[in-house]
């Protein structure tokens, strides 16, 4: 996708076609149109092809953010990250079961349900993120009695000596639930295949941020979610193939020219922004060299302990190993410390806050990250957006100021204070 | 004494008495160089702190008392100022707000804390208060995970793992107070506690009569209040055996808390203390007796069996953790709510619905289908908010409430429903 200028941008949002799987002579170009096609399909056209091939096997929806696609994997199931209705859908139903109040994704994941957009899937996972997901889990057995519905309680205090223990206890209990609806076992080899997998999968993705840190010009960070976007319904080995194949192709790209500034986005990392909203920031004059997009698929920052006690490495890896968020809860990490680490790694200019209305684990921690970022005379921006927003101007305005005072005014980048001890 | 009413107004005097003197022994806990510790309401450990001596703190009591005494908007809006969205709980941002004003609060002066201590049964918001809390005051956050009630399978091992965490706690406390653990003294604390909960639930489940002696929204708010700061001591028991004196006069009596009970509700959902009396007016001209509430069981589900005790003192305390109402799922929660409707006789459920509190409302909405669609249980649904005055329209409140107990009162006219139900 090029980079279009304002006023004869395409609409971002295309109906779905589902494309032949990627093949080894594929071009960049046909990568991202299959992609553009898959990703955000609220009917999950591609979950239904799925489960017709497998007769038999799971397809499991995964709330965001911190679930274990490995456990459903590991029964021979299909993970299926729900990312709400991405603006695509009209709330009918949803509404008189939820009040106005609550996050857009939180009230348009129901309304997929309700609607019967969800039909493809045979459960549900919701992880412990905040308190509208975990009652909108309670909503979800009320509402959808045949659908497996679980809610995953994620160790909280890191600092306990039993935290691992406990994890471990969780994710078992949860794959029993998982092993009783697919009818079959889990055995220590199929974790231990999907843990193999999962780590060659986020690898490609960290290559994929790691291109768009180092050549940003590559790679747009549309079009970079789009890539990772489709992965949510397709199985991972296939979507492996398709970040591999981008991968080797994006290098030999021509590279857009470049008078921007290096920004990181932070604060999407459960409800995902308006595809105008990425554009806006991208037409705005910032490269998001950064982000916490899809946080869901990327989570962990490192790959799970392979040989073992795969379920024990899982529970492990999360304590340790997790991206920091709002909603990662109990850890001994300081807030300020992530967010500073993540500014220095990724070189950035300064940090647009894109945090979704109504969230409120990101509105808090929002205030206490600006906080550090100012102390650390790192410039930030802060928003909200909602998933059916419609006027991107305001946005745009607060953007081009942003860029420009940055330009005009940043000089030399900023080094966060604590920065240096980094190796 | 003279009349016959020994004890009228026993509770609520000798409620006020208890919790000045509370907040007066929390005042002055950093001159007199008593260690403190913050913590929330909802399952939260007191016992255990209490064996060690801490004076105990809650934000959650210092919101909802700004809130009571129509002090919580400057708070609000000062928190508002410093960046927290109009969007997050109320309680939070007036608490933050009355610490950014130098915790000057109009009952008190917040102490100094030595120890944030996260239990967050229930509501994953405490987290970022806490988190808030810590990065202004610099007191070490110690978090206590409690794990959400959501299956019963999975419930020993969360209760063991709660029982793990609290052996953790103890060294976390002897190293703040210097004071080693006393499990003599922490069993005469759960003593005291079972005591409080044993007169309480008698004072709830007096609610079962007809007409019901005792208000369990509009009363029991204030009646919970020693169960909640005091829970543990002497003073808390002398408070609830004051208190279901009081209620077994009126029962004697063949008296309520109002001159005539003509409806009688379940109340789901926090009140919203700023327009506290207003709202209570609405019910009251229309001769309406809360019979029983959720909010009243935030700090613990004492009347469905839930005890400390001596004899099991971390796994009881842990069972309490776990067992507060907000910390069941939706599932368990529309169950008790149906149970209250049908054995305290109730004609109607109210849910109040408020935007701070996500934990409480978020599937309210949702209840009310399956229980005025599903179940046929006339339910009344007010938005407004526990915190932030700015959420209340009295006109509108009135208007749908007015309008549910006219169709009620036309409903039992018609002799709609069997025995006495509208």
């Amino acid at each position: 996708m090029t980079v279009h200028g304002r006023g004869n941008r395409p609409p971002v949002v295309t109906e779905p076609t589902l494309g032949p799987p990627v093949s080894p002579d594929a071009t960049l170009d046909g990568i991202l149109e299959r992609c553009r096609s898959l990703a955000g399909d609220p009917s999950l056209e591609a979950v239904s092809r799925w489960k017709g091939e497998h007769p038999g096997a799971l397809a499991i929806g995964l709330f965001p953010v911190y679930a274990p696609a490995e456990l459903v994997e590991a029964v021979g199931g299909l993970p299926v990250p729900l990312r709400g209705g991405g603006g695509r859908i009209e709330l009918e139903r949803a509404d008189a079961r939820m009040q106005s109040f609550v996050c857009s994704i939180t009230r348009s994941t129901l309304e997929l349900g309700l609607s019967g957009r969800l039909a493809a899937l045979d459960g549900v996972i919701f992880p412990s993120i905040c308190d509208a997901a975990r009652n909108l889990s309670g909503i979800f057995r009320r509402n959808f009695p045949s659908l497996l519905v679980e809610y995953l309680h994620l160790p909280s205090n890191a600092a306990s000596r039993v935290a691992v223990d406990y994890g471990r206890g969780e994710f078992s209990r949860l794959l029993g639930k998982l092993e009783a609806r697919a009818g079959r076992r889990a055995t220590e080899e199929d974790l231990a295949r999907a843990i193999v997998a999962g780590n060659e999968h986020r690898d490609l993705v960290r290559r994929l941020y790691a291109l768009r840190r180092e050549d940003p010009g590559r790679i747009s960070s549309l079009e970079s979610w789009v890539l990772l976007r489709a992965g949510d319904v397709l199985p991972r080995g296939e979507h492996a193939a398709t970040l591999r194949r981008a991968l080797d192709l994006l290098p030999r790209r021509a590279t857009r020219p470049r008078d921007r500034i290096r920004v990181l986005l932070h604060g999407a990392f459960c409800e995902q922004p308006p595809l105008e909203l990425l554009a806006t920031l991208e037409e705005a004059g910032c490269e998001v060299v950064g982000d916490d997009l899809l946080l869901g698929t990327r989570w962990l920052r490192a790959p799970v302990r392979a040989g073992g006690d795969p379920l024990g490495a899982l529970a492990e890896a999360y304590l340790r190993d997790s991206t920091p968020s709002a909603v990662r809860h109990g850890t001994t990490e300081s807030k300020g410390e992530a967010i500073l680490e993540a500014v220095s790694r990724c070189r950035a200019d300064g940090v647009v806050f894109a945090t979704a209305k109504f969230c409120e684990p990101g509105l808090f921690d929002l205030v206490l990250e600006k906080r550090v970022l100012d102390r650390a005379g790192v410039p930030s921006l802060a928003f909200e957006f909602e998933e059916r927003m419609g006027a991107f101007e305001s946005i745009r305005t607060q953007v081009e100021t942003f860029v420009e005072s940055l330009l005009l005014f940043g000089g030399e980048r900023p080094v966060p204070e604590r920065a240096g001890r980094r190796p | 004494m003279s009349g016959p009413f020994r004890f009228q107004n026993a509770g609520r005097t000798l409620q006020k008495e208890l919790l000045s003197q509370w907040y007066g022994e929390l005042s002055s806990a950093n001159e007199e160089g008593v260690p403190v510790a913050y913590l929330f309401i909802s399952g939260n450990v007191a016992e255990l702190l209490r064996a060690f001596d801490f004076r105990l703190g809650y934000p959650e009591v210092n919101s909802l008392q700004c809130g009571i005494k129509k002090a919580a908007g400057p708070f609000i809006l000062k928190a508002e100022d410093a960046g927290y969205s109009s969007d997050v709980c109320g309680y939070v941002k007036n608490d933050l707000g009355l610490l950014a004003s130098g915790g000057k609060a109009p009952f008190g002066n917040l102490p100094r804390p030595d120890l944030l201590l996260c239990t967050y049964s229930g509501c994953t918001t405490y987290v970022k208060w806490f988190e808030a809390l810590a990065e202004a005051t610099g007191a070490p956050l110690v978090f206590l995970d409690v794990p959400y009630h959501r299956d019963p399978d999975a419930f020993a091992s969360d209760r063991a793992y709660v029982v793990s965490q609290l052996e953790e706690l103890i060294g976390v406390c002897e190293k703040i107070t210097g004071k080693k653990f006393d499990e003599t003294k922490l069993r005469g604390i759960l003593d005291r506690s079972r005591r409080a909960e044993e007169a309480w639930t008698r004072i709830l489940e007096s609610a079962r009569r007809r007409p019901s002696p005792f208000d369990a929204f509009f009363e029991a708010v204030f009646f919970m209040a020693p169960l909640y700061v005091l829970r543990g001591t002497e003073a808390c028991v002398r408070f609830y055996e004051t208190a279901l004196a009081e209620i077994e006069e009126r029962i004697a009596h063949g008296i309520g808390p109002l001159p005539e009970e003509r409806f009688r509700v379940v109340v789901e959902g926090p009140p919203p203390w700023p327009h506290f009396r207003a709202f209570g007016e609405l019910f009251r001209r229309w001769g309406v007796c809360a019979v029983a509430s959720t909010y009243s069981k935030v700090g613990g589900l004492f009347d469905q069996g839930v005890r400390h005790d001596p004899d099991r003192p971390l796994e009881s305390i842990a069972e309490h953790a776990i067992h507060c109402y907000t910390n069941w799922n939706l599932g368990l929660r529309r169950d008790l709510l149906e149970r209250y409707v049908r054995d305290y006789s109730a004609d109607a459920l109210v849910i109040h619905s408020v935007k701070s509190c996500r934990s409480f409302s978020v599937g309210q909405a949702d209840a009310r289908e399956a229980f005025s669609h599903e179940k046929g249980i006339p339910t009344l649904f007010l938005e407004s908010d526990l915190a932030d005055p700015r959420y209340f329209s009295e006109a509108q409140m009135r208007n749908r409430i007015d309008a549910f107990f006219e169709a009620l009162t036309h409903r039992r006219l018609a002799g709609a429903g069997a025995g006495g139900k509208p």
